[in-house]
């Protein structure tokens, strides 16, 4: 340990030579002591900043250039790149089947995984018949989203076996994901299917964490089955519910692979949605400037849902 | 003292790390494509997607022939699929890190020499003696040459002899009358069975040029007029007059507005429809999947009365030189060797395709008969892809696709589809 003269020796004691030289190792230790932290999460930060924040400011600062990339010499055009975008019917279409789309997938996930949830958590069943049907639920979710994207447009062709099956009860099947009416629908209903499964774990989780002890007291009390899940279950499993449906949204508004794969954002702009519309921008178009807009505008919405999931998670903590 | 001791090690640790990891990332960014070693060995990179579509080895036993011929130049194949590979290299490009060779489809070229991407050939292959009037076509933009066609697929009519001979049909058609006629009966079949696939995805729009473009091609029509878009000429009209009219008479396999190419090439292997226009490269794939399918390749049917010579819609795998190359003079000997005589005509082989090489001669011996029938309808008409070598022809594509499918769908008339396309394509060129 290094002690310091002044403590050691008192106050009446004059040591000028040695205390000068111990004042210097003193304030260079605690310049270290003060560097240090920074110093271990240096590495983390030079990662953070070359791989998240370099690009972001990259791709924000080429939404005011116009002809980034393909041009040389880009020139500065303030917000106009936004104005385009902002005022292009296409991006509004997207948005619009964005927000239904997100909006629709969350809600399903919710309430298909809590309701599997609560299956799987029942007293009434077996632990065979329950690890059985858990990993018939989870099944879905151990798909990548390309066998996803290739096994629906089988199910969904209008010769595929779906129509095959309507067609055995009498109905006459459609061209889900080829005629403009059904497209969003179809492939909002293969998200939802493909991701159900994570809330459903999530959920399972939550609800095996909720103390037996309250259903019973609250059994003993007389409360129905309703009652149960409105007053003890709920309020238990209500933090994970919150931070699930907000991840979900964030994610769900980043979905590309799977639209891209079914649909393409066709018939006639039916599916588009943001991600889609900056790709064709970005890749077809060579638009980089526009997409770059685009994909600013993306980030901006998804930082709001960001912002209130990080406000949740510290109302928990 | 011994705290500050301990502190300090720790802190150049930390330090340390940090500068492994700046160095390991600067390292990541690296420097332009290839690169000379201390005994004066070049090493090339060649991007292409050709690789995973040869049969297995086969470049790389043409680039070890290569490599044997020119001892002080190594080749680095950088395989990917063609899906891929447009974005990767409009990325590398942007970063000014594009592979020294390079795999190139004709509608990319007009952007990547716009962006002074691609180097002009001819000057290297004349510095060469490399004479380009042995090449069958080469792209140019603005006069220079940027891309040389190394392999071209042919897109002929497919029809499947079976289904034509059920339906009533005795001959295989060759107008567009007969081709209508063909498709009415065909579909009248039955058992989700149908005449005609168009594949409309707009995720990779090239159903219009394979598919839709090529009824216009094979009467001889355009869509150019002195380099400018030309689509509301009465040829394009007809053409797109003609693809309403079948589609209105419920002929096509259902879904056309989000099928993709391979979900036309799978139908047609399942017998599930009679005729599509499609690549000969699938000629394989198809007798693969259904060895019992007996199908014939055609000449696309023209309008009716039509004499002239039929264009015949094609692909390229298409070569090209990165301007950043730091060995443009040994790249320029790889695309030698690949367009060479002998060289070529391997490459076509293995490819099923026709080689870019006049001179050399395709060899039909150990190939499927039908390739001799397709070279012989290639002989007889002309290659036609307007395509190749116009700016964004991706989007060109997609625009033309959006506006059909509206037009098939009732929302607007062909006369409206075709003077929105005009004037957006005319915004872009």
């Amino acid at each position: 340990m290094n002690l310091s003269s002044t403590n050691v020796e008192g106050p009446g004691t004059v040591r000028p030579a040695v205390g000068k030289r111990s004042t210097k190792r003193n304030t260079s230790a605690v310049r270290a002591r003060k560097l240090a932290p920074f110093a271990f999460v240096s590495p983390t930060l030079a990662l953070i900043t070359l791989l998240t924040v370099v690009p972001i400011l990259m791709v924000a600062g080429y939404s005011f250039m116009d002809n980034v990339i393909v041009e040389p010499n880009p020139v500065f055009v303030g917000f106009a790149n936004y104005v385009k975008v902002l005022t292009d019917p296409a991006f509004l279409a997207a948005l619009g089947n964005t927000f239904l789309f997100i909006t629709f997938s969350t809600v399903v996930h919710l309430v298909l995984g809590l309701v599997f949830a609560l299956l799987l958590n029942t007293s009434l069943l077996g632990n065979v018949t329950k690890a059985i049907f858990r990993v018939v639920y989870i099944l879905p979710w151990l798909f990548t989203i390309a066998v996803i994207a290739v096994v629906w447009r089988l199910m969904l062709d209008p010769s595929g076996v779906v129509n095959y099956i309507l067609g055995t009860f009498g109905i006459q099947g459609a061209n889900w994901l080829s005629t403009p009416e059904t497209a969003l629908g179809s492939v909002t209903f293969i998200n939802i299917w493909s991701g159900y499964p994570f809330f459903m774990i999530s959920l399972l989780a939550a609800l095996q964490g909720v103390p037996t002890v309250l259903h019973e007291a609250a059994r003993v009390d007389g409360a129905g089955w309703w009652q149960r899940f409105r007053y003890v279950t709920l309020p238990h499993i209500r933090p994970v519910i919150i931070s699930m449906a907000v991840l979900d949204l964030i994610w769900t508004s980043q979905q590309f692979a799977l639209i891209w794969m079914t649909t393409g954002g066709g018939p006639l702009n039916a599916t588009e949605v943001m991600s889609t519309y900056t790709y064709k921008q970005a890749f077809s178009n060579f638009d980089f400037s526009t997409a770059s807009a685009a994909a600013v505008i993306v980030l901006l919405l998804t930082m709001v849902l960001a912002f209130f999931y990080v406000r949740q998670q510290r109302v928990r903590d | 003292m011994s705290t500050r001791r301990g502190r300090r090690p720790r802190l150049l640790a930390a330090l340390g790390v940090t500068a492994v990891a700046a160095l390991t990332m600067s390292g990541c960014s690296g420097s332009p494509s290839g690169g000379a070693s201390a005994t004066g060995d070049v090493t090339l990179e060649f991007a292409q997607w050709w690789e995973p579509e040869l049969p297995q080895g086969s470049l790389a036993n043409l680039i070890d022939q290569f490599q044997k011929a020119n001892p002080h130049i190594k080749v680095k194949l950088l395989s990917s699929p063609f899906s891929s590979d447009q974005q990767q290299m409009v990325a590398d490009a942007a970063s000014g890190q594009l592979p020294d060779v390079l795999g190139l489809d004709g509608a990319w070229v007009s952007d990547f020499a716009k962006q002074g991407a691609i180097a002009d050939l001819s000057p290297l292959l004349k510095a060469d003696n490399f004479s380009e009037d042995q090449l069958a076509s080469e792209v140019k933009v603005n006069g220079k040459a940027y891309m040389i066609p190394a392999v071209n697929f042919v897109y002929p009519l497919f029809v499947n002899n079976d289904l034509l001979k059920q339906a009533g049909v005795n001959k295989v058609p060759t107008t567009r009358s007969e081709f209508l006629d063909a498709a009415k009966k065909i579909s009248a079949l039955g058992g989700n069975v149908k005449g005609w696939a168009l594949p409309l995805d707009t995720a990779v729009p090239n159903g219009i040029q394979n598919d839709v473009m090529s009824w216009v091609w094979a009467s001889g029509g355009s869509m150019l007029k002195d380099g400018e878009p030309d689509v509301t000429n009465a040829q394009v009209k007809s053409g797109v007059d003609y693809v309403k009219s079948l589609y209105d008479a419920n002929v096509l396999v259902p879904g056309a507005l989000t099928m993709k190419e391979q979900d036309k090439v799978e139908k047609f292997t399942n017998g599930q429809v009679g005729m599509v226009i499609d690549s000969l490269a699938h000629i394989n794939l198809i007798k693969k999947n259904n060895p019992k399918l007996d199908f014939t390749v055609a000449a696309v049917p023209s309008e009716d009365g039509y004499t002239g010579k039929r264009g015949i819609p094609y692909a390229s795998w298409g070569v090209g030189i990165s301007n950043k190359s730091e060995h443009k003079a040994e790249a320029a000997k790889l695309v030698e060797f690949l367009m060479s005589k002998d060289t070529n005509a391997q490459l076509s082989n293995l490819a099923n395709g026709f080689p870019g090489n006049k001179t050399a001669t395709p060899d039909f011996s150990k190939s499927d008969p039908l390739f001799k029938t397709a070279f012989d309808i290639y002989q007889a008409g002309y290659p036609a892809n307007e395509f190749t070598g116009l700016p964004k022809a991706d989007q060109l594509q997609r625009t033309f696709d959006e506006q059909l499918q509206r037009t098939l769908t009732g929302s607007q008339s062909v006369d409206q589809t075709l003077s929105s396309v005009q004037s957006a394509w005319k915004s872009i060129f």
